[in-house]
């Protein structure tokens, strides 16, 4: 870590969170990255430019995944950062936890197959105009490993079309020649929606974990751009303040 | 107090993979005929008051904060008015 000065990220643990120490291990590979863990009772932000609700099972998933996680009492905190302009990354059960806050549209319901998925998955890049983004060409195909039993994204009766106008959707499961099949689904989300931004553009949540592709050593380095673009756009910000 | 039950269902025209494979399943034991098979959960809960519209508005309230997920589950509920089932000296000793 870099000390004082740096960007800094601000990973939620919740009772029965398991990606946060994955996630702080990805940040700690950048220099200009400061991440730090907040408790889910904490009541500040403790000062954080960039806020990460990481994988797992918030609550042993009872009632629906991410429901009893939403009312923990730093998501007060999170949702007024997020309706402030602040950035909010939510990974897999994150996701979760975002659409129950009403943060993001939609749901997250029980894969099609009824099986839990984890293996490598392709993902085409369908914006990079976000701050999670900026490192990734537009279109370009990505391979991010999903862990998930409930990640079948959908919406109500006639709110696709809204998302698709309002350009929502951020990633596509993809075959790994960019085409969104069906057969490249893993869990029946609709459009194959791997991941959507909210319509400013500061929230995003995604299925897929690319804190476990950030380095060589993890076998793969697709996920690591979304974390320099966070730090090249925050690091641009705090500048940009002081 | 009244006794609550709460039943949650998959939204209408939300799909639904538990009720799909069910549905998909009941042909294989000989039950023919069988359609729109929709799996939920079921709720029920008691909830002290006296007076059956305020309960009444309190579950609602209930359902749409935490119960239920309205973007993707419908949900009704029924009350029936019952005497406590926690008596005695004992009683609320515990509780939170």
């Amino acid at each position: 870590m870099s000390g004082t000065g740096g960007v800094r990220f601000g990973i939620v643990v919740f009772p029965g969170s398991n990606c946060e120490y994955d996630a702080l291990h990805a940040l700690s590979t950048f220099p200009e990255a400061e991440p730090f863990y907040l408790w889910h009772k904490d009541h500040d932000l403790a000062d954080a430019d960039c806020i990460i609700l990481p994988g797992g099972f918030s609550y042993g998933d009872y009632l629906r995944p991410g429901a009893i996680a939403r009312f923990s009492p730093i998501m007060r905190e999170v949702s007024d950062f997020a309706r402030n302009g602040g950035i909010v990354l939510g990974i897999c059960n994150g996701f979760q936890v975002l659409t129950e806050a009403h943060l993001l549209r939609g749901a997250l319901l029980q894969n099609n197959s009824l099986r839990f998925v984890c293996h490598a998955q392709h993902l085409r890049v369908e914006r990079t105009d976000t701050p999670f983004t900026e490192h990734y060409q537009k279109g370009q195909v990505i391979q991010i490993p999903v862990n998930h039993n409930d990640g079948n994204w959908t919406v109500g009766p006639g709110e696709m079309r809204d998302v698709e106008d309002e350009g929502l959707v951020v990633f596509r499961y993809c075959d790994e020649d960019g085409n969104v099949v069906p057969e490249a689904n893993p869990n029946g989300a609709t459009d194959n929606v791997a991941g959507i931004v909210n319509s400013q553009g500061n929230v995003l949540g995604m299925m897929p974990h690319p804190e476990r592709v950030s380095e060589g050593s993890l076998g793969g380095v697709d996920g690591r751009s979304i974390f320099s673009s966070l730090v090249g756009r925050l690091r641009a910000g705090v500048k940009s303040d002081g | 107090m009244f006794r609550v039950s709460v039943h949650i269902t998959p939204k209408e025209g939300i799909l639904d993979p538990q009720g799909a494979t069910v549905e998909r399943s009941l042909p294989a034991l000989g039950f023919r005929g069988v359609t729109s098979v929709r799996v939920g959960r079921f709720i029920t809960l008691e909830v002290e008051g006296e007076e059956e519209g305020a309960v009444r508005e309190e579950v609602e309230s209930m359902c749409r904060q935490l119960l239920a997920n309205p973007t993707i589950e419908d949900y009704s509920y029924d009350l029936e008015e019952v005497t406590p089932t926690v008596t005695g000296t004992e009683a609320g000793g515990d509780a939170e």
